[in-house]
């Protein structure tokens, strides 16, 4: 189908396209953020964003504001435009979308077992979550006492169910356990996503797949510099990493055996695309690590707009609202404690 | 010359004169002035904090409170709707409350309500509980009885089967007094609860899944419905019991329970001791209610006080809102005593401010006056017609397609007639012209009460456009009296036709035609044309002529406009090297053809006027032959074609190069002369003040010069060739609702049959209401606008003015609503 996209696409997919792209250009801008970053208060924030698309979700909130508040209210309206979008959606648009969810998916389950497991409420385990990733019997995770029991109760009613088939033991659930198994089940996701799209085909097999395999390899460099001086084994690291993306196979072979930081640097450079991420760090440096990708992928996603008649333009909208709603947490949080200095520290533009 | 000068003013023609101010207010009066001038909105205040974001100028915490307050309000609004009562407006305007005694005023009223909300949450929840408590009782219990029955039933048929099927019922009652809770006896246990119907299907897989299939799972859905106390919306919801074994099993079936936010009550298996708690539950129940009903009547009237003041104080926190944000656009001076504000008012309106502001100084005690002069000003003017009720529709029109230039020749004038003629001109037809007429009249002998109450965005057009409405109602009666078309019926109104038969027996009226016996019909087109075999080639005739002239009138006002335009702003320029041979190229072509299509007519001469057009291009030496109209044709013809070919590098050429020339000599003057003389010449030419800072391009003005005289000498031929819409709809609009007349209601009239004839009638009443009425007009008026904007104002409307948008409490008020 690849070329005759323009055809047929905006029969089904134009009025969504057209919506997402309004969406985006509501956006904040850089002007925006040098404005909320002179911000004295969470109150002239407020003021500030009631001047922007937020307006309306802010409008209401009772004066003496915290910064949970707003980053509630700026989810709510990702995910009141999500929903939207996805009522409005047709096959396969509408399954595209329900796969940009996964992830918050995937990452709901693991916070309900880990908060399980140290014995907190699940009432406030749940207010947590990230609510694209909330599916019906979610609260009831906390029963499960082992990934068996966790799979058979609850999760093979959830669209998570196939990836699960990978990491399924009858082992209790510990940390180490749970964080194999979100990255088992974060492997399997990518994959699967990653098929779909090829599936799809067109302008969006083409973007998303770039997308996807930037996904991927920032994982498998996350998995990498996570585990290195743990007891995962080479092997096991290995088996996390997902079977796609500019470094499978050969820089895979690489990362597995990585002992320090910048041995996983020395991998990584050998990558032109990577090259300018890790140039920016001094040695030995990982705490600017995710800002660097966190750009990186800002500047890809931008990208994605330049194209029309795709999907990936859903999924660019989507992560680049979660940027811009982390942006608004760490300023918000920046002003509340005073720390005004690092407010620059975390905050990545999209525009 | 001298005549057109002396001309008195029309004030629709040229936007009202505006000149620049600056207001230097010392503190203590600053809010009262400002508030005052919101009040007369006239003046438009520049914003001087440009660059400040909003929370670094100075009153940004008063901006703020106004905002806490609006959303105190919008809370209260939102309370009052949510109880369902209706906000009454007081008349009388209360005497200005003190905006801090509000502001405290509304904090107490927030707390009330919030604590009383509380509470009202609290007691319904227990109510809620209470509610499910009863429900889960009664139908829970009705399966661990029938449960029971079937079980001691079951029991009792080993022993003995006597009484089976005569008293189970008591048998059982009987049997629960003697040995207590057979299920438990068994190992078997029960959960019973209540939860949301929608959630029933999952729950239950859930918890088969859970117990791996070991229980039983029993549902009723509840008759009442229970309401949520978070969206206070009524929600169904189900009984559930469910019976299990093992201790274990217990656990999970809870912990599920909890996940899914079912509620669970014990049901004690005792009948005796379910119908006590039952009496219970009941009298508590009613006891809450009342408490409840006492909580929301003191709630509502607390609300209702509210609401009595609502619109009174909203409308005053947005004016303070409004005045505070004006205040944020000026500035502070040097010595932090005094606002300084700069802004753009009318030259009429300064001593209405003057007063205003004398006021405010008096009544806030000042002891310093408030200074308020007339600037100089860099930019160009905002526009600013001030329009009555009746041309404000019409001003629209124009401002839709872009505001005029600060001075500029207002289209608006002439659109108050033109646009409703030629509007009739497609819609002529005097019986639907009466309709339109009706509905006009309607609309504005309503227009008080229509005015003050919320329309449709429909309704809020049709009644925007009541006047445009009833000048074109009344134009396309004129206009259909000229068709002689009354929903398409000719009528004898003006006397009797110029035509009869040859004959009395009119056979051959259809084939070889009528005769003329005497005078031509007084007013409008003979009835007799009608259904006549050349009755079309006839009225396309007449009408496509009549655009063509319509057409060229209306294009040369457009161009004389555009000399008076020139002459406004001391151009000549314009005038010798735009006007004159922009004139002449119109006139020698299409005016001509108007003046033939004149003579034709005075005549009665069969001269092709196609032929005559067409070869006064081809071949302007030959001979006319019959199509001559008058002595002297070609040498004229031959005169206009040669004048219409000069005057396209006439108009193209000159302007350019004499620009170019003027710019280098003032360049030379100014390289050599002093420097002052520049802008000394700047200041005496305010229309053009502007050109002379931008660089000079010559390339820029040739190509800008060039497309300018194309679009003329094309548009000339394609605007002439527009106007022939006029023909085209009113010929369609004709045609259609005498499809409409002949082919239902005569036809449907054929028929003896009533129940036919209604039908046809109720057809035709539709059609001519929803196609020609609704649907006609709109593309009419469509057409209309188009013949405006592009045919009409082309030719001098620069239209790249901006609006004159004084600060002013009318216009916030209308913009909330």
């Amino acid at each position: 189908m690849y070329g005759f996209e323009a055809m047929t696409f905006n029969i089904h997919g134009g009025y969504l396209e057209a919506i997402v792209r309004g969406h985006r250009s509501g956006l904040l801008t850089a002007a925006d953020y040098n404005n909320l970053c002179q911000c004295e208060t969470l109150d002239d924030i407020k003021m500030h964003l009631s001047a922007t698309e937020y307006g309306p979700y802010l409008q209401n909130e009772p004066s003496p504001l915290h910064t949970t508040t707003i980053v509630e209210k700026c989810t709510l309206k990702l995910v009141d435009e999500y929903k939207h979008m996805l009522c409005q959606a047709t096959e396969p648009l509408s399954t595209f979308l329900e796969y940009i969810t996964y992830g918050h998916m995937i990452d709901n389950v693991v916070l309900i077992v880990t908060g399980t497991l140290h014995e907190r409420d699940v009432q406030e385990l749940l207010e947590k979550c990230h609510p694209l990733g909330m599916f019906d019997s979610i609260a009831t995770l906390a029963v499960a006492q082992n990934m068996r029991e966790l799979y058979r109760l609850v999760l093979v009613d959830t669209p998570l169910a196939p990836y699960f088939s990978e990491c399924i033991t009858s082992e209790d659930l510990d940390d180490m356990n749970i964080e194999i198994m979100r990255n088992t089940l974060y492997k399997a996701y990518l994959e699967d996503f990653y098929r779909f799209c090829q599936k799809l085909g067109g302008a969006t097999a083409e973007i998303m797949s770039d997308l996807l395999a930037f996904e991927a390899d920032r994982r498998a460099v996350n998995i990498t510099i996570n585990s290195i001086g743990t007891e995962l084994t080479r092997d096991d690291r290995r088996k996390l990493y997902s079977t796609f993306g500019l470094l499978y196979p050969y820089g895979h072979e690489e990362l597995a055996v990585c002992e320090d930081i910048d041995q996983v640097r020395g991998v990584m450079e050998k990558y032109p695309p990577y090259q300018p991420i890790f140039s920016k760090l001094s040695y030995g440096e990982s705490q600017m690590l995710d800002k660097a990708f966190y750009e990186e992928e800002v500047k890809r996603l931008c990208l994605s707009f330049e194209q029309q008649f795709h999907y990936a333009v859903f999924f660019a909208y989507m992560r680049l609202k979660e940027q811009e709603i982390r942006n608004l947490m760490w300023i918000s949080e920046c002003v509340a404690q005073n720390q005004k200095s690092r407010v620059h520290d975390s905050v990545v533009f999209i525009f | 010359m001298e005549l057109l000068k002396n001309l008195p003013e029309m004030d629709l023609m040229r936007s009202e004169k505006m000149t620049f101010v600056q207001l230097i207010i010392p503190v203590e009066s600053a809010h009262r002035a400002v508030s005052y001038l919101g009040e007369l909105g006239l003046l438009q205040f520049r914003d001087l904090n440009d660059d400040k974001s909003p929370f670094q100028r100075t009153f940004v915490n008063q901006v703020k409170r106004c905002a806490e307050m609006s959303r105190k309000l919008r809370f209260f609004k939102d309370q009052i709707h949510k109880a369902g009562l209706l906000s009454s407006v007081l008349p009388t305007l209360q005497p200005d409350v003190d905006l801090e005694a509000l502001e405290t005023q509304l904090s107490e009223h927030e707390h009330e309500l919030i604590e009383m909300n509380a509470n009202s949450e609290k007691l319904q929840q227990t109510y809620n509980e209470l509610l499910e408590f009863k429900i889960v009782m009664q139908k829970a219990g009705v399966f661990l009885v029938s449960g029971k029955t079937y079980e001691t039933a079951e029991g009792r048929e080993l022993d003995d089967n006597v009484y089976l099927s005569d008293y189970p019922e008591s048998a059982s009652l009987l049997e629960q007094a003697t040995q207590s809770g057979p299920s438990i006896s068994s190992g078997l246990r029960f959960v019973s609860g209540i939860i949301p119907k929608s959630k029933v299907l999952l729950f239950e897989r859930m918890l088969f899944r859970a117990t791996r299939g070991n229980l039983l799972f029993n549902q009723v859905p509840a008759d009442d419905h229970i309401m949520d106390p978070v969206s206070s919306e009524m929600v169904e919801k189900t009984v559930f019991v469910v019976f299990f074994s093992g201790e274990q099993a217990k656990t999970k079936i809870l912990k599920i329970c909890e996940a899914f936010g079912a509620n669970c009550y014990p049901v004690p298996e005792d009948l005796t001791k379910q119908t006590q708690i039952t009496q219970e539950v009941l009298s508590r129940l009613s006891e809450l209610e009342t408490t409840l009903d006492v909580g929301i009547r003191h709630r509502n009237s607390a609300l209702h006080s509210i609401g009595v003041h609502l619109t009174t104080w909203m409308t005053m926190v947005k004016r303070e809102k409004a005045v505070f944000d004006t205040l944020n656009m000026l500035n502070f001076d040097v010595t932090k005593k005094c606002l300084v504000g700069e802004g753009w008012c009318p030259i009429f309106a300064k001593p209405q401010i003057q007063e205003a502001l004398q006021r405010a100084t008096f009544d806030s005690n000042s002891q310093v006056g408030i200074i308020f002069h007339v600037m100089d000003a860099v930019e160009s003017p905002p526009t600013y017609f001030r329009t009555n009720t009746f041309t404000n529709a019409y001003q629209e029109i124009v401002d839709a397609y872009g505001i005029a230039k600060y001075q500029e020749a207002n289209p608006a004038v002439y659109t108050v007639i033109t646009f409703p003629f030629l509007f009739a001109v497609m819609f002529g037809d005097w019986g639907h012209g009466i309709c339109l007429l009706v509905g006009a009249l309607i609309l504005i002998a309503r227009e008080r009460k229509l005015s003050s109450q919320k329309l449709g965005s429909f309704m809020e057009m049709l009644f925007g456009g009541r006047y445009v409405l009833l000048l074109m109602s009344l134009f396309s009666i004129y206009c259909g009296l000229i068709y002689n078309e009354f929903f398409s019926v000719p009528y004898h109104i003006f006397g009797d036709s110029a035509y009869r038969c040859r004959d009395d027996s009119c056979r051959d009226a259809y084939t070889a035609g009528l005769v003329k016996y005497r005078d031509a019909y007084p007013f409008g087109v003979d009835p007799s044309w009608r259904g006549s075999r050349t009755e079309l080639p006839f009225l396309n005739s007449l009408k496509m002529k009549m655009s063509i002239l319509f057409g060229v009138a209306q294009m040369n006002l457009g161009i004389m406009l555009s000399y008076f335009n020139s002459i406004y702003f001391n151009n000549s320029l314009d005038i010798r090297y735009q006007f004159v041979p922009q004139m002449i190229f119109l006139n020698s072509l299409f005016g001509y053809l108007s003046l033939l299509i004149i003579i034709k007519w005075c005549t009665g001469s069969k001269a092709d006027l196609y032929h005559v057009m067409i070869y006064m291009f081809l071949s302007p030496t030959d001979d006319l032959g019959e199509n001559e109209l008058f002595w002297g044709q070609r040498p004229l013809q031959i005169l206009l074609l040669l004048s219409a070919l000069v005057a396209v590098p006439w108009m193209l050429f000159p302007k350019p190069f004499i620009l170019r020339k003027l710019h280098s000599e003032r360049f030379q003057g100014r390289a050599y002369g002093i420097l002052r003389s520049s802008e000394v010449d700047t200041d005496s030419e305010p229309g053009s003040a502007r050109q002379h800072v931008e660089e000079f391009n010559f390339s820029e003005v040739f190509v800008h010069q060039m497309i300018h005289s194309i679009e003329f000498v094309l548009g000339s031929v394609s605007n002439t060739a527009s106007y022939l819409r006029l023909w085209a709809l009113s010929l369609a609009h004709s045609e259609l609702s005498t499809v409409f007349y002949e082919k239902v209601l005569l036809l449907a009239w054929g028929y003896e049959n009533i129940l036919i004839r209604l039908v046809g009638l109720s057809v035709f009443a539709f059609a001519t209401a929803f196609i020609l009425l609704m649907m006609e007009t709109l593309s009419a008026f469509l057409h209309a606008l188009r013949l405006h904007w592009v045919e009409f104002q082309n030719k001098f409307y620069a239209g790249d003015g901006y609006k004159f948008k004084p600060f002013s409490f009318a216009a916030i008020a209308d913009d909330e609503d």
